[in-house]
């Protein structure tokens, strides 16, 4: 134990892996107060979808030999957050649909362009890299740390100043929209945060395990708080403490960042149904 | 005093049309149960009405007495609501998100005209008592007592007693008699025609290809002129 702790320390002393645990604190932290509202409003699956078609554009950029993919993905994502969270109410392809279409459609595109058209050597790795997350978030920039850690101070904020309104949309959309709350310019505020967190938690966890930053820590908090603010504390420190423990597990033992974090929330998520188990039988 | 006048208005969704050239006005003070069978059209007029829907044709004029932000709303439970962590107090706070612009939080007056409310409606004890661990009861009390935090003038109730006991039922009415008594406003569209005529001063059925609008003395007039039929036309 004292030899980890050593190592820790050690390990701690070099710039990138303090970088890391900034970045990823603030990323966990964000991504699972929207996780709530996400959960709640039944999008789960926006985060899975959102993270294929930032996938999508990474691919894309990088064929066209954009150096800085952030300007491009961006955009992209937060117009088909803005698109599917619209979509759902138009009848014709209903929400669930919709996401999966966009989801698979643009893993299926960006994989495809890479393969035809690019030039790197190890094309399985660096899919591979993307989808899972891999070692990314070890080899930040300081750029990469700053772009990350001025986008979560801005949606943490936003959720801060718009915290009841959000509760009320999420709620009840008709009751709000009826008495005089412009609910579509919250909801479109809230997918423009969703896009923006998701396309830089794709760095943390890569774009296949996304969600479980998104439905993992709210589903635990919900099955023990029976009030909203509680449930959105308890998703925050949940997500936060998964993420410190899954990074540091990670280092230690060289195990993949993105998976040993899922892994670390899947734990949580047994324990609180054991806990609520417990209560239900007495 | 006009509240809210709908012109010629025709409703419908999906592309197909279900009400067709509605004419009537809705006095302040009144208490009008909107009737009709199962898809004629109720729920969509009072969307309508509240302005979450476009008529496809029509105009609807709201007076210059009340605005957009008065009106009070008890809707049907959605399946996001079966389930929802929140406590009976965050709930019935929500009511006020329409006063507060781009103010995060809430003031003490709104907390204190919130605990009032809570008293009246008998939700004080179970302020911070999870909303989905209710009876169906308790939850419209508290859906109820939302509406009243967004609206001291108007309340729009859609079925708010379906799937609820006859003592519980009972109940709620007796509490929107009341409020009707202290002035407001009720719209409510209902199932139950022997509440309706003990409650109600106008009523609006809507049918097929007709629909009457009135007073209750108006309706019963007509229906018995009718030869007691459930169906009364103009």
């Amino acid at each position: 134990m004292g030899n980890s702790i050593e190592t820790l320390l050690y390990y701690l002393s070099f710039p990138f892996v303090r970088y890391a645990l900034i970045v990823g604190v603030l990323i966990a932290l964000s991504s699972s107060l929207l996780g709530v509202n996400l959960v709640l409003k039944r999008y789960s699956y926006i985060g899975d979808g959102l993270s294929h078609v930032a996938f999508g554009t990474v691919s894309v950029a990088t064929i066209l030999g954009i150096s800085s993919e952030m300007i491009v993905v961006m955009p992209v994502t937060i117009v088909t957050a803005v698109l599917l969270l619209r979509t759902s109410k138009n009848r014709k392809i209903h929400g669930d649909a919709a996401i999966g279409m966009i989801s698979v459609g643009s893993l299926a595109i960006g994989y495809l362009l890479l393969n035809v058209f690019s030039n790197s050597a190890n094309i399985t790795g660096d899919v591979c890299s993307t989808l899972f997350g891999s070692t990314s978030i070890l080899t930040l920039t300081i750029t990469d740390v700053w772009i990350c850690v001025v986008m979560s101070f801005v949606v943490l904020v936003i959720y801060f100043l718009f915290y009841h309104k959000i509760f009320a949309i999420t709620f009840d959309e008709d009751f709000a929209k009826a008495t005089g709350v412009k609910a579509d310019a919250y909801n479109t505020l809230l997918s423009i945060v969703t896009a923006i967190i998701i396309v830089l938690a794709m760095n943390l966890v890569g774009s296949l395990l996304i969600s479980a930053l998104v439905i993992f820590p709210a589903i635990s908090a919900m099955g023990i708080f029976k009030n909203f603010k509680m449930v959105v504390l308890a998703s925050g420190i949940i997500s936060v403490i998964c993420g410190v423990v899954g990074l540091l597990v990670s280092i230690l033992y060289s195990t993949p960042v993105g998976s040993t974090i899922v892994v670390a929330n899947i734990v949580v998520f047994a324990i609180t149904r054991l806990i609520t188990f417990r209560k239900e039988r007495n | 005093m006009k509240l809210i006048t709908c012109e010629n208005i025709s409703l419908g969704y999906e592309g197909k049309l279900i009400l067709n050239n509605l004419n009537f006005t809705i006095q302040k003070g009144i208490y009008l149960s909107i009737i009709g069978e199962n898809g004629s059209g109720k729920t969509t007029l009072l969307k309508t009405l509240l302005g979450l829907k476009n008529p496809v044709e029509g105009t609807i004029f709201t007076g210059d007495l009340i605005q957009k932000n008065q009106f009070g709303y008890l809707p049907q439970q959605t399946i996001i609501q079966k389930d929802f962590p929140a406590s009976v107090e965050e709930i019935v706070l929500s009511g006020f998100i329409n006063q507060s612009g781009l103010r995060p939080f809430y003031t003490k007056g709104e907390k204190k005209r919130a605990r009032e409310i809570m008293e009246k409606l008998k939700l004080s004890t179970m302020k911070s008592k999870c909303y989905r661990e209710l009876s169906g009861g308790q939850q419209q009390r508290v859906l109820l007592a939302r509406a009243l935090c967004a609206s001291t003038q108007v309340l729009f109730l859609d079925e708010p007693v379906a799937s609820l006991d006859p003592i519980v039922t009972k109940e709620l009415y007796e509490i929107v008699k009341q409020l009707h008594q202290e002035g407001m406003t009720i719209i409510m569209i209902s199932h139950d025609v022997s509440a309706v005529l003990e409650y109600s001063s106008h009523i609006l059925q809507l049918g097929q290809n007709d629909y009457f609008f009135g007073t209750k003395e108006e309706y019963l007039q007509k229906k018995m002129e009718m030869g007691g039929t459930d169906w009364v036309t103009v």
